[in-house]
């Protein structure tokens, strides 16, 4: 032995290993710029973190899944081991579900944890999207993810969709046929797509092998894709912080990756993975052996889809049923346009972010988060939204809401009808309302202090309230926000006196920004001028 | 309009540059700064932090306990087990204890690692700048000349013929992927303006699997058809029985308002199809009074006394009605097909 390597330091194996992967992978690079990362720390953040890992589950299970699940329209006559349907002819893809829920054990637990895991996944995507619409976290540089969280919202949709139509259960197998009557409803080539879909008539032997694997294999490659995009573009952009002292919007403010974000968040996936689990365990979901195999001529009572599948049910159910007939063709409306406002009503929200910075025309970055209240026009804009979803919603359940709370069919429906196009409005309305009264409660707030509940009588009788000043850090707070003015049309003529031609684009830009900005849109935030010349004056008030 | 016309935006002081980095003396809104870190009891007290300790680890050995009670479980209970277990009711004995340990396992896992990082790991806030995405000017500007020199090393500008047909090339390959999806299902044709139903086939009960007679079918009652000929173990079963589904109710032939439809009737039996033309549910509930049917997906209504004409919902059109009769045999029979596709409308329909 050479005394050369006696005298080096022997590095401890771990060392050793990550030298081994620093030579080929250049991991420590990696490492220097990441391992001490910032991140912010609010509660808010962790629903797209919910997202994220019930996606992850989803995937585990799903894996799970396909090892015992076969997507087969094969008819068999059942023989396993459910006594109820003994002897009813089924598909092999039910029976493989029933195999899968009455004789793998654990096998049960497997699929409820999946279709929970689903459900939740979608609802976090959603909470998660409104989470970064309300405060404004969509905007420079931040729009391509936005679209990428948006594109994983609906191809979540989808895969849920195929996903749940794969037990060829009553249930789902009306949800396939109501899908197959809105692409018949396409002009011109409604009957093509069908056939080709189905590879023939309805619902002949292939849809359940074909959303197989758009379900396990192209839907879900396509979302890790986004998913890992959607993630590398957080880190690269670095998380988004809400105004408070010491925040910037040239700095990030928390606690690094390593060690306390990567214990917070790793054991967060095991908090969501572990409440899953539980909910699965006592709360049934999809008991398609209650529901029976489908057969094309029979459906139950109360048929509804997943949840995130509600707003397109709401639409199919309230449109009235339009059809024109012309020269040997039948246009149907009745379907076909729930079937395209369908999207629609999902794009509006996806597009939002474009239209405020156009109307804005700011092209600075933007990392301070906006509290909901200081941009009135957005935040309305957002719970309009989401009264039309909901609206939808309710339609998508009439039936549901009739029963269980005695209600005519027939007068939930035109509520529906009506509501679709009112409730937005009024939502609107109300929420710039509230919007506008809490900017001018944090008004009152910065310049004559928190109410502090102390009454106090002064010596000639009169009662007054003590309001205590606020602090440095909250009086920055709550002043931190910007406050955009409204944009002008500009002179009528140029320096030389020749009419400007303003395009009616631009007008109407203007007059956008008027509406988001003017008057009417925010309380102008107090001055330092007008908080001097309250506090400098005696005695509080 | 040229950009120079629109008047500059007026845009806010940047948040962080207002108060921030520039802190004016007197501004009283000015960014005061991080505030100091307040230390935790753990952070004071290695006793009180002894105590978190004890506490993690506690919660990972809860963990370790629950995932043996998994194992145990698996191989304790039997898979078809249920058991009342209060407030859930009769549940599985092996979903029941196999998700709860699974649950609670991965449960403590999380439940400890956030413990630790709150208590134990450093809460000290660090601010981290921020650089700007834009690349700096001289970077594009690099970037702009190496593709300018790779772009005219190419002569992909220059030369336009091979421009022209590699586009060409590139926009027509993809159309092979296209022409590949032809066999993915056969063309519409007339599949879906023709049933099983012809003149002389008689209507099998669903129920009894036996030909349907006319004393069979009382007032009030809703009774579910079939063609005679096709078998439950066919092939195509489904796809005959979604567009051969028939319906059968008889009325009072006063009681009928349509002309029509009490022609097509024999005795005040009326037969319809079951396929609802909105989106093409199977039909199933009816309304003896008033003769009404109701599709449970979306509520259409159709009264079955007057041509079944939509009365609610998002239905287009009334339910192709069979036209039947009696044969020799005296049993129910078709008089034909359909006149007219059944279930959902479409383009080719009209």
């Amino acid at each position: 032995m050479s005394t050369a390597t006696d005298t080096k330091r022997k590095a401890p194996a771990g060392e050793r290993v990550a030298d081994w992967a620093d030579g080929r992978l250049g991991i420590y690079g990696l490492a220097k710029a990441n391992m001490r990362k910032i991140f912010p720390d609010h509660w808010s953040f962790m629903l797209g973190e919910i997202a994220l890992y019930s996606f992850i589950i989803i995937i585990l299970t799903g894996v799970y899944l396909t090892l015992f699940f076969h997507p087969s329209m094969n008819e068999v006559v059942y023989h396993g081991s459910y006594e109820p349907l003994q002897g009813i002819r089924m598909s092999e893809a039910y029976a493989s579900t029933l195999h899968i829920s009455f004789d793998v054990r654990g096998g049960l637990l497997v699929r409820q944890i999946h279709h929970w895991g689903a459900l939740i996944f979608l609802a976090a995507m959603f909470v998660h999207m409104m989470r970064v619409f309300f405060t404004g976290a969509f905007r420079k540089p931040r729009e391509v993810n936005w679209l990428f969280g948006f594109l994983l919202f609906v191809l979540g949709m989808f895969t849920g969709f195929t996903g749940y139509s794969l037990p060829d259960d009553l249930l789902s197998g009306t949800g396939v046929r109501f899908m197959q009557g809105a692409v018949l409803s396409v002009p011109v080539v409604g009957t093509y797509l069908s056939m080709f879909l189905f590879g023939g008539e309805f619902p002949g032997v292939d849809f359940v092998a074909r959303f197989y694997s758009v379900h396990i294999l192209l839907l879900p490659g396509i979302m890790l894709g986004l998913v890992v995009a959607h993630l590398i573009l957080v880190f690269y952009h670095k998380h988004t912080q809400f105004a408070g002292p010491g925040k910037t919007n040239k700095n990030v403010v928390g606690m690094p990756l390593l060690p306390v974000y990567m214990a917070k968040a790793g054991g967060f996936f095991f908090l969501v993975f572990g409440v899953i689990a539980i909910v699965s365990a006592i709360a049934s979901i999809n008991p398609i052996w209650a529901l029976g195999p489908y057969r094309v001529d029979q459906v139950s009572t109360g048929a509804q889809p997943d949840w995130y599948m509600g707003f397109s049910e709401g639409l199919i159910r309230v449109m009235p049923g339009w059809e024109i007939n012309l020269w040997g063709h039948t246009l149907v409306l009745g379907v076909f346009i729930p079937l395209m406002v369908f999207p629609l009503v999902l794009v509006v929200i996806a597009v939002y972010p474009f239209l405020e910075s156009w109307v804005t025309r700011d092209k600075r970055e933007h990392h301070i988060l906006d509290r909901p209240r200081n941009v009135p026009t957005r935040t309305a804009f957002g719970v309009a939204w989401i009264t039309w979803y909901f609206v939808l919603l309710v339609g998508g359940g009439n039936d549901v809401w009739a029963t269980h709370f005695h209600l005519s069919i027939n007068a939930i429906t035109w509520f529906v009808r009506i509501a679709f196009f009112v409730a937005p409005v009024i939502a609107f309305i109300v929420t710039k309302r509230i919007c506008l009264g809490l900017q001018r409660r944090d008004r009152d707030k910065v310049l004559h202090g928190r109410e502090s509940g102390i009454i106090k009588r002064l010596p000639h009788g009169e009662f007054v309230e003590i309001h205590e000043p606020l602090s440095p850090g909250q009086l920055h707070t709550l002043t931190a926000h910007e406050q955009y003015q409204p944009a002008e049309i500009g002179p009528a003529v140029d320096e030389n006196g020749v009419r400007r031609k303003v395009s009616p684009v631009e007008k109407l830009r203007v007059k956008l920004s008027k509406g988001y900005y003017g008057e009417d849109g925010q309380i102008a935030k107090p001055t330092a001028e007008e908080y001097k010349e309250i506090t400098s004056g005696h005695g509080h008030h | 309009m040229s950009s120079q016309e629109i008047p500059e935006e007026i845009l806010p002081v940047e948040q962080g540059t207002a108060h921030g980095a520039v802190t004016v003396a007197d501004d009283p809104f000015a960014d005061p700064g991080l505030p100091a870190h307040k230390p935790r009891v753990q952070d004071i007290d290695e006793r009180a932090a002894r105590r978190s300790e004890r506490a993690v680890a506690f919660l990972f050995t809860l963990s370790m306990l629950a995932t043996v009670a998994f194992i145990a479980s698996y191989v304790v209970f039997p898979v078809d087990q249920i058991v009342y277990i209060w407030p859930f009711g009769h549940v599985s004995a092996l979903n029941f204890s196999l998700g709860m340990t699974l649950g609670l396992a991965l449960f403590f896992i999380g439940a400890g690692a956030v413990h630790w990082a709150r208590t134990l790991m450093s809460d000290v806030e660090t601010a981290a700048e921020r650089h700007p995405i834009e690349a700096e000017p001289e970077v594009k500007a690099q970037v702009l000349a190496d593709f300018a020199a790779g772009a005219a090393e190419s002569g992909l500008g220059r030369r336009k013929l091979i421009r022209n047909t590699m586009f060409g090339a590139l926009a027509l390959v993809p159309l092979s992927g296209v022409v590949l999806l032809r066999d993915l299902g056969p063309l519409p044709e007339k599949k879906l303006r023709t049933t099983m139903w012809s003149r002389g086939k008689q209507l099998i009960n669903m129920n009894t699997m036996e030909p349907l007679r006319p004393e069979d079918i009382v007032v009030g009652s809703l009774t579910f058809a079939m063609p005679e000929g096709l078998e439950e173990d066919a092939h195509d079963f489904q796809t005959q029985m979604g567009k051969a589904a028939l319906m059968i109710v008889r009325i009072e032939p006063d009681d009928i308002k349509n002309k029509r439809e009490r022609e097509w009737a024999h005795e005040g039996i009326v037969a319809f199809s079951k396929i609802c033309t909105h989106v093409g549910c199977p039909i199933s509930l009816y309304e003896q009074q008033t003769h009404h049917v109701l599709c449970p997906c979306h509520q259409s209504t159709f009264d079955l006394s007057d041509g079944a004409r939509v009365i609610f919902g998002p239905a287009g059109h009334p339910l192709p009605q069979l036209r039947i009769g009696v044969n020799d045999e005296g049993n129910l029979e078709a008089l034909g097909d359909f006149e007219e596709p059944v279930g959902a409308a479409f383009w080719e329909r009209g």
